[in-house]
C-alpha cells in the first residue's frame, strides 16, 4: 500500500492565549490536489507556514513520504521535494522570466562547489523552456519579471514552484488578485501539472489554500474546512458543499 | 543607442592601455590608485550590489591585505607570498564577518561591520610590534614577474591594470554561473530564495567572504603602489568613501565599480581648482547624484531606454486613438 506524500499529526501552535491552530490532522494522497478552506484567522496560514518550515509549531508531527520532516528549514524541504508559492507576489524582479525558473531549481543539480564552474542555465534550459511554453510565457522569458502585469508574474511565481520537479507542492491563494479569466488558465494548468510534472511522468500532489469557492470546488478531490484552528470537515467537493455544519460556520447559510 | 556601451568601453580601454605612457608620475600613480580602487569596489561591489548585504567595513580588509604584503616582505618573504596569505586571510576573516549578516540586516549589519573596522583599524594603530603603529611600515618592495621588475612606475602601473582584468574576469565568471543568480535571488528576495532550497546562509557567509577576497588583493597591490602604509587608508571613512564608489558607479552592474572609482579617485584631482571648497563640491556632487540617480551612473541607460520605451509606447496609443476616431 502507498502511504501518504503529507502526513500532519496533531499539530498545534499558539500565539499568547490565541490557539491559532489547535491539533489539526490530515492526510495527502500521492496526486492529489487538497483544498484548505476556512474563514479569515481560522489558522489556515499558520498551519502552511508550520508545515513549510517558516514557524516553529508547538507540538505535532510532520512527515513527508514517511519522513518526519517537522523541524526542518525552509531550504531544507524544498531540497526533500516541497515547492511552494506564497500569498503575495514572490519573484525576483531584477531578473529575466527564464532566469527566474532556471535559479528556482539550480540548486538542485550538483553540489554547491560544482555549481561555481557549471554553465549559467545549469543545465535546466529545456525544463525551463518546456515550464514558459506550458504557461503560455514565451513573449515575455527575456523581460525582467518585476516589469510584467501582475498577472503575467502570478504565472511566473507559480511555474517556478514547479521547476525543481517536486513531489509536493503548497499553493497559497493562487488565485488571490488574478482577473476571472485568468482564474480558469491557472486552474487548467494545475490540473495538467498534476498529472504529469513538466517533464517527469510521476503525479505531483497540491495543498491549496484559496478563498475562491468555485475554483477549490472544481480543482480539488478532497477539501479540508479549518474553523477556529480545528478541523470542521474532510470530504470530497460534494460532501463539503451539503455538509451543513460548514454551510453554518463557513458559508454563513 | 544600443552601440552606446561598446564605444564607451573601448574608449575606456584604450585609455587605460594608451594614456599612461604620456603622462608624469602623478598620473600613472594616479591610475594606478584608480585601478586599486576598481578592485577593491569590485569585492564590495559583489557584497553589496549583488549579494544586497551591507558592508561599511570594507577598507579593514584593503588593510589586511596592505599590512599582509607589507609585513612579509619586510620579513624577506615574496610579494607572491603576501598576495596569497592576504587572499586567504581576507577570505577567512570575510567568512566570519558574514556571520553578524545571518541574524542582523539593514542598518543593523552596516554597524555590525562599521565595529569590526574600528577594531581591526585599532590592531594596526596600537600593535606596533607587528605593524608599526602610526609610523606605519616603510620601503615595501615592488614584486617581478617572469623575472621582469615591476620597480617602474609604469611597469607596475600595467600589472595592476592586468590584475584588474584578471580579476574582473573572475568576477564575470562568477557572476555568470549558478553562483551570480544565487546571489542575485538573495538580494530580491531571501525569503522565496531559501523555498526554492537556496542555502541563503551558505551564499551570504560567502558574498562577504569573496568580497573581502577581492579588497585584499586590492590591498596587496596598494602596498607595493604606495611603499608605505600607516593605519589611516584603512579607518571607517575609507569604507564609507568605498561604500559611495559603489552606490555612485551603479549597485549591481558590473561595471559600476570602474565609473564609481573613477569619481572617487579621480574627481578630487579634478577637483583641485575648487581648493578649500573642493570637498563642498565633491559633497554637492554626490547630492545630486543621490537624488537624482539613486541606483548610480551605469542606471542611466536603462533609464534612457525606459523613457523611449514610454514615448513609443504613448506615440502607439495616440495612432491608435487617433484610428479609432476616424
Amino acid at each position: 500500500m502507498i502511504g501518504p506524500v503529507l502526513k500532519v499529526t496533531d499539530l498545534r501552535k499558539a500565539y499568547g492565549a490565541i490557539q491559532a491552530v489547535g491539533g489539526v490532522s490530515f492526510e495527502v494522497m500521492p496526486g492529489e490536489i487538497f483544498g484548505v478552506i476556512g474563514p479569515n484567522g481560522s489558522g489556515k496560514t499558520t498551519m502552511f507556514n508550520s508545515v513549510l518550515g517558516q514557524i516553529t509549531p508547538d507540538a505535532g508531527k510532520i512527515e513527508l513520504n514517511g519522513h518526519d520532516i517537522t523541524h526542518k528549514s525552509p531550504q531544507q524541504l524544498n531540497q526533500l521535494g516541497v515547492g511552494r508559492t506564497f500569498q503575495t507576489l514572490q519573484v525576483f524582479g531584477k531578473m529575466t522570466v527564464r532566469d527566474n525558473l532556471l535559479v528556482a531549481a539550480q540548486e538542485h543539480q550538483g553540489s554547491m562547489w560544482s555549481r561555481l564552474f557549471a554553465p549559467g542555465d545549469s543545465g535546466l534550459g529545456d525544463r525551463a523552456d518546456a515550464l514558459i511554453d506550458q504557461f503560455r510565457i514565451r513573449h515575455v522569458a527575456h523581460k525582467k519579471a518585476g516589469e510584467l502585469s501582475y498577472g503575467q508574474q502570478k504565472l511566473v511565481d507559480i511555474a517556478m514552484a514547479f521547476m525543481s520537479e517536486p513531489d509536493l507542492v503548497l499553493l497559497d491563494e493562487p488565485c488571490a488578485g488574478v482577473n476571472p479569466s485568468l482564474v480558469g488558465g491557472i486552474s487548467s494548468l494545475l490540473k495538467q501539472l498534476n498529472q504529469t510534472r513538466a517533464s517527469g511522468k510521476k503525479a505531483s500532489s497540491f495543498v491549496v489554500i484559496e478563498h475562491n469557492m468555485d475554483f477549490v470546488m472544481d480543482l480539488c478531490h478532497r477539501i479540508l474546512v479549518m474553523v477556529e484552528g480545528q478541523v470542521l470537515a474532510v470530504g470530497t467537493p460534494d460532501e463539503i458543499r451539503g455538509n451543513k455544519a460548514v454551510l453554518d460556520a463557513y458559508l454563513g447559510n | 543607442m544600443k552601440r552606446l556601451p561598446l564605444i564607451s568601453g573601448l574608449a575606456i580601454a584604450a585609455i587605460l592601455l594608451a594614456a599612461p605612457p604620456f603622462l608624469k608620475n602623478y598620473g600613472i600613480y594616479l591610475f594606478s590608485y584608480w585601478m586599486v580602487f576598481v578592485i577593491a569596489t569590485m569585492g564590495l561591489n559583489l557584497t553589496v550590489g549583488y549579494a544586497g548585504q551591507k558592508s561599511l567595513g570594507h577598507a579593514a580588509f584593503f588593510g589586511i591585505g596592505a599590512y599582509s604584503v607589507a609585513i612579509l616582505m619586510q620579513a624577506g618573504h615574496s610579494f607572491w607570498l603576501g598576495l596569497a596569505l592576504a587572499v586567504i586571510a581576507c577570505f577567512v576573516i570575510g567568512l566570519a564577518l558574514g556571520f553578524p549578516a545571518l541574524r542582523v540586516q539593514t542598518i543593523y549589519l552596516a554597524f555590525a561591520t562599521l565595529g569590526f573596522n574600528t577594531a581591526i583599524w585599532l590592531v594596526m594603530r596600537n600593535e606596533e610590534w607587528l605593524t608599526g603603529g602610526t609610523f606605519g611600515i616603510n620601503n615595501i618592495g615592488r614584486p617581478s614577474l617572469f623575472g621582469l621588475s615591476l620597480d617602474g612606475n609604469l611597469a607596475y602601473y600595467y600589472f595592476v591594470l592586468g590584475m584588474t582584468v584578471v580579476m574582473g574576469l573572475l568576477q564575470w565568471k562568477l557572476l555568470s554561473s549558478p553562483w551570480g543568480k544565487a546571489f542575485t535571488a538573495l538580494r530580491d528576495n531571501p525569503i522565496r530564495a531559501e523555498s526554492l532550497g537556496i542555502h541563503i546562509q551558505g551564499y551570504t557567509l560567502l558574498s562577504f567572504a569573496i568580497g573581502a577576497a577581492y579588497a585584499g588583493v586590492a590591498g596587496a597591490l596598494f602596498a607595493s603602489l604606495v611603499q608605505f602604509i600607516e593605519p589611516a587608508p584603512f579607518a571607517v571613512h575609507a569604507s564609507i568613501m568605498m561604500y559611495l564608489m559603489v552606490v555612485v558607479g551603479g549597485p549591481g552592474y558590473f561595471f559600476g565599480p570602474l565609473l564609481g572609482s573613477a569619481v572617487g579617485v579621480l574627481l578630487p584631482e579634478w577637483l583641485r581648482f575648487a581648493q578649500a571648497w573642493y570637498l563642498f563640491v565633491f559633497g554637492a556632487a554626490v547630492i545630486l547624484l543621490m537624488l537624482w540617480l539613486p541606483d548610480g551612473l551605469l542606471s542611466i541607460p536603462a533609464r534612457l531606454a525606459a523613457k523611449r520605451q514610454a514615448r513609443e509606447a504613448s506615440a502607439a496609443r495616440a495612432a491608435a486613438a487617433a484610428k479609432l476616431g476616424n
